[in-house]
């Protein structure tokens, strides 16, 4: 018997996550397709933009100007022991652009906005107000959740620009100021062994699958919360943990698909 | 006893035919058969957690039936394509339990906000209609407040004005009474009654409050254990010797709904000696 339900379990596990996957299909779906009222949508998603990306920004840029400051610390050490320090710049750089940048900042935005998503539109359930829009006759998936979608997948891949931008300047605070490299050799060797398709375009095209599957996970966990303060506490939860882990394994299958040859 | 004069006169705007709903496995109602007559209160009562609730929600086509029918108006509610539920909708209006309010607007934009979406008038008429219909409610002075600066009842009244912003036919009520204080209870019950014979509107009004309800309702549905067990008008009910209506209309712990939860025999429990 226990090896029966133990299939049993798996296979409704299974059909769960399968169930999981075309609601949030559908509910994405559902939002995309109800975007093309402009006159209406565009002040909605500008605030969604303001409340998800600028009210990010501080935690982007105080995280991004450590980590570039730490990389060019632990760089220094390392390249210093092969005489090679003139080499930080791309270091800091590539690292930022290929892989740090897109994933701690689809980190840092899952846990900020990602997080207070999830909470939001969860309190929006229940206290019934995505019912009552529903009873006005006006479509919940097109007020709320097409907007807030649209902001997200629009501010992640700026905010990871941001990041990098930061970072390389942290880079250039530890590298140049402190440790005493030239500057003019830092960022001409910077300059010369970033590639514009290889690296530049290919973060922005991480970043903006990031910002597309945070924000997606964020808004059906709230948008499929069980209306109470323990669901909602966690869906919040389970917003941080799923995209956090959603963005790692996407970044190595990524990273394989971009640099693996 | 005649069951009863007022539904058969009157012509309903909501009918509910046979309907079977449940949830899971649980089954909420069993053929559920009811009317509700147009221009007039229709209260539905019974003990919470029964699905009166629910019953809203499948008249509002939120949620569909697993047999039967909900006609309003003539039309079958769940069998109208998404945009022509949407049309229908537009002609009814719901007061949730919890008011509702939109939380990231004031109480102004949350009376306009349907008016907004559907009615295409200039906002400087939109402003004149929020204005009375805050006025009808009372908050005409807190159009500028935030829903969570307003006390519970002033939220209730709040979302009163803005079901009412668009004039529909009819607004059901979801537990309106609930958690209120005499005070904002009896303003509530007034404007009940004023906006459903001022307006010549249809109300649904979900309820357990027994005093409150008996007071506005022209007539009355009682449900429990999955059925319509009774009907009729307030004093018609209250004259009634059903004993689980006795039990309903007057409170009593004890009764048809037992006060104990079923379990096993008391005296058993406490000498079987377990830990």
């Amino acid at each position: 018997m226990g090896v029966i339900n133990q299939i049993t379990n798996l296979g409704r596990t299974a059909l769960d996550v399968v169930a999981g996957l075309g609601r949030a299909g559908l509910m994405l779906w559902g939002a995309i397709i109800n975007v093309p009222n402009f006159v209406k949508g565009l002040p909605l998603l500008i605030k969604q933009m303001y409340v998800l990306g600028v009210r990010s920004m501080v935690i982007i840029v105080v995280s991004g100007l450590f980590i570039g400051m730490v990389l060019a610390l632990q760089g220094y050490t390392v390249l210093a022991d092969f005489g090679t320090v003139e080499s930080l710049g791309p270091m800091v750089a590539l690292s930022l652009l290929r892989e740090l940048g897109p994933v701690v900042t689809a980190l840092l935005f899952a846990g900020r906005a990602g997080s207070a998503l999830t909470a939001e539109i969860g309190l929006m359930k229940s206290t019934e107000q995505l019912s009552s829009l529903e009873m006005m006759a006006i479509d919940p998936l097109r007020q709320v959740i097409a907007p807030r979608f649209w902001a997200g997948v629009i501010s992640v891949p700026l905010l990871t620009m941001m990041f990098c931008l930061v970072g390389i300047l942290g880079g250039h605070l530890v590298g140049v100021e402190w440790k005493g490299i030239d500057s003019g050799s830092f960022w001409s060797i910077l300059q010369s062994s970033i590639e514009w398709r290889q690296d530049i375009v290919n973060c922005l095209i991480k970043s903006t699958i990031f910002g597309i599957v945070v924000t997606w996970i964020a808004l059906y966990r709230g948008y499929e919360v069980t209306p109470n303060p323990e669901g909602i506490s966690k869906a919040t939860t389970s917003t941080v943990v799923q995209a956090s882990l959603a963005v790692l394994a996407l970044d190595f299958l990524l990273t394989a698909i971009m640099f693996g040859q | 006893m005649s069951d009863s004069s007022l539904v058969n006169i009157t012509p309903a705007l909501v009918e509910i035919r046979h309907m079977k709903f449940s949830r899971g496995s649980r089954v909420i109602f069993d053929d559920i058969c009811l009317n509700i007559p147009k221009g007039k209160v229709t209260a539905i009562m019974g003990p919470s957690g029964i699905g009166k609730t629910t019953l809203l929600k499948l008249i509002g086509g939120q949620l569909t039936p697993d047999s039967g029918e909900v006609l309003f108006s003539g039309q079958n509610v769940h069998q109208l394509k998404r945009q022509q539920l949407f049309e229908l909708r537009k002609r009814m209006s719901m007061l949730f339990q919890s008011g509702a309010l939109f939380t990231d607007m004031n109480v102004f934009d949350n009376v306009a906000f349907a008016l907004r979406e559907h009615s295409g008038l200039p906002e400087s008429i939109i402003r004149k209609v929020v204005m009375m219909k805050l006025q009808a409610v009372g908050l005409r002075g807190a159009a500028l407040m935030n829903p969570n600066e307003l006390s519970g009842g002033m939220q209730r009244r709040a979302a009163l004005a803005r079901a009412i912003a668009l004039e529909p036919e009819m607004i059901l009520y979801d537990e309106p009474f609930a958690g209120q204080d005499p005070i904002s209870m009896g303003m509530l019950v007034k404007l009940i009654g004023e906006l459903s014979s001022t307006l010549n509107l249809t109300s649904v009004v979900v309820s357990h409050d027994v005093d409150a309800v008996l007071s506005i309702a022209d007539y009355v549905y009682v449900i429990a254990e999955k059925k319509v067990i009774a009907s009729g008008t307030p004093d018609e009910l209250q004259a009634s010797k059903n004993p689980q209506i006795e039990q309903f209309i007057n409170g009593r712990p004890d009764g048809p709904v037992p006060f104990h939860f079923p379990a096993e025999d008391y005296q058993q429990e406490m000498l079987s000696g377990r830990n």
